[in-house]
């Protein structure tokens, strides 16, 4: 396995946002996770990265245990992130938000990496000497992904980067994370709103609700499932906690 | 005499001196400030250890005899940036970063205390009384004179300004075009996203710590020189001058904290050359409130903007 989170629990202050957490990436995979607003997705994904720490339980990449490693040292390994929010850095320019980005990666191949994501979202090209903040919504979104490829990661961790998107700029996006698994190799944990699309692009899929996994399987078997069907997938009912869903 | 234009240049003089003490002393607490959001208020001791360590080269160099001003002055200049640093890399590292996280009263009360400690200990190991030293260079060149009034820039003065527009233009191009100061920008942006990205947050922050102790170090060793009299107090009131000129300038902005740094030492030597050097202190404050009301980002600060 490449990742291997194991019985994680976080907490916020009292609050306990993981409840003991199971997931588990394959090499090569892009692995999608739903699950309603405040589920603990996103705290997931962080927690993986050490911010916050888990409380208990185990991380381990690439057979190595990281759950107590400082967090950029976690990056160094090669898990990179693109976080809920973009979080782009919003006075420096979309060039040093890349370079900030290869941190982790030898200078030497800073050139190739631009040319690559530029490749990828040519309108970032464009805009390399605007600052961060001044970019449009959809243009962070690709910003933020490009930023966390720039450090040439194994395992690249995406929280709803279609979120607040036009469609066409949706399935653009989606493209670009097929291409980055498929021609680079790049292992996807990818956290979507947009479960339909997520669950056709992924290989296998997790659930997620009150910071518990629900349910797993691949992304057709998900697809078909009846109740992520009545939660996730039919006209906006996909705020829906799924675990009523389950007991209904 | 006091009319005249010449006399203006001459206090011009004194304050562009002034406040290069003030302005290399600014940049710490701003760059402090931003980057952990923190008024470091022991800062202004660092810069009276920084004195002190000038002080104790000096006298060092002189037991071993080494005379030569030019090479004396920059082997002090080296010893006195590398020791200070060392308190201020200290000074983070076991007062502040400890409670980093924790409510700013707590952190806020602990600089006031370590500015206290320091005090304290200087005292402790060099005595109350004010320390002199010899002056190391004498003469200038005149600028102009006006019957019997001669205003001439010191040779001294001369260096101090090279000094301080040296380490000002390095601190910029740092800050702009290394790894270090985007580093130290992505932090004061977004502190948890720079460590999502691979940046060492805690590393960042020390050697935040150490170049604003460096710049103070390096005021110090101007204050011994100009003055040639410290005393293990005189952080107290440096201090509060500078952290006045760094929210003059707007606090967090680099070029703010220089230009605070250089009006705050204007405002003081015009203000003692033109009224009375009583209350030259509540000059600079005064000024400090006015520009406040009216702007209060200070000079060249920016409410952050903020896209989401
Ligand atoms: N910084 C925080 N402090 C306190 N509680 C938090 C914090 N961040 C998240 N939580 C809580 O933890 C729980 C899980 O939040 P999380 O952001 O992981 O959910 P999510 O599944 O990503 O939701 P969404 O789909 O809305 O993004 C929520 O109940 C949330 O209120
Ligand atoms: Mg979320």
């Amino acid at each position: 396995m490449m990742l291997e989170v194991t019985g994680v629990e976080t907490f916020y202050g009292n609050i306990q946002a993981l409840r003991g957490v199971d997931v588990a990436i394959q090499q090569g995979e892009i692995v999608t996770l739903i699950g309603a607003n405040g589920a603990g997705k996103s705290t997931l994904l962080m927690t993986i990265c050490g911010d916050p720490r888990a409380a208990r339980g185990r991380i381990s990449f690439e057979g190595r245990d990281i759950t107590r490693l400082p967090t950029y040292e976690i990056v160094r390994l090669g898990i990179a992130q693109s976080p809920e929010g973009r979080r782009i850095f919003p006075r420096m320019t979309v060039l040093e938000n890349l370079q900030i980005g290869s941190t982790v990666a030898s200078e030497d191949h800073f050139d190739e990496g631009v040319a690559r994501v530029f490749k990828l979202f040519p309108l970032l090209q464009e805009r390399r000497n605007q600052r961060g903040g001044t970019l449009s919504g959809g243009e962070q979104q690709m910003l933020a992904i490009a930023r966390a490829l720039m450090s040439r990661p194994r395992l690249l961790l995406l929280d709803e980067p279609s979120l607040g998107l036009a469609p066409r700029l949706v399935s653009q996006i989606f493209d670009v994370i097929k291409e980055i698994n498929e021609s680079e190799g790049v292992t996807i944990f990818l956290v979507e709103q947009n479960a339909y699309h997520a669950l056709r692009l992924a290989h296998r899929a997790y659930v997620m609700a009150n910071g518990n996994i629900l349910m797993s399987g691949t992304g057709q078997e998900l697809l078909n499932n009846d109740e992520i069907r009545a939660a996730y997938l039919e006209g906006g009912a996909r705020k829906t906690d799924v675990g009523q869903a389950g007991d209904a | 005499m006091l009319g005249t234009f010449e006399y203006f240049v001459d206090q011009t003089i004194n304050g562009l001196t002034l406040g290069s003490i003030y302005a290399l002393i600014a940049i710490g607490y701003t760059l402090v400030y931003g980057i952990i959001g923190m008024i470091n208020f022991a800062h202004g001791e660092i810069f009276m250890i920084g004195a002190f360590h000038a002080l104790i080269a000096f006298l060092v160099l002189g037991l071993i005899g080494i005379t030569w001003i030019p090479l004396a002055i920059l082997i002090v200049l080296i010893a006195t940036m590398v020791l200070t640093s060392i308190y201020g890399w200290t000074l983070e590292r076991v007062a502040y970063r400890p409670l980093r996280g924790s409510p700013r009263l707590a952190a806020l009360i602990t600089a006031i205390g370590m500015s206290i400690f320091l005090q304290n200990y200087v005292q402790l190991l060099q005595g109350a009384r004010n320390k002199p030293m010899q002056q190391l260079f004498s003469g200038g060149i005149e600028l102009m004179r006006e019957g019997d009034y001669v205003v001439t820039l010191s040779y001294l003065q001369i260096f101090i300004f090279l000094l301080t527009i040296t380490l000002m233009t390095v601190l910029t191009l740092i800050i702009h075009r290394t790894s270090l100061g985007r580093s130290q920008r992505a932090c004061e942006q977004d502190r948890g996203m720079a460590a999502l990205l691979g940046v060492n947050v805690d590393r960042t922050i020390s050697l935040t710590f150490v170049m604003g102790a460096a710049l103070a170090a390096v005021a110090g060793l101007i204050f011994l020189m100009n003055y040639g009299v410290i005393d293990f107090y005189i952080g107290f009131l440096a201090g509060i001058k500078a952290f006045t000129a760094a929210v003059l300038g707007g606090i967090g902005s680099v070029p703010g904290a220089m230009l605070g740094g250089f009006l705050i030492g204007l405002i003081e030597a015009y203000w003692s050359g033109y009224f009375t050097v009583e209350y030259k202190d509540v000059a600079a404050f005064s000024i400090l409130v006015l520009v406040l009301i009216f702007r209060p980002t200070g000079l060249l600060g920016s409410p952050d903007i903020e896209k989401v």
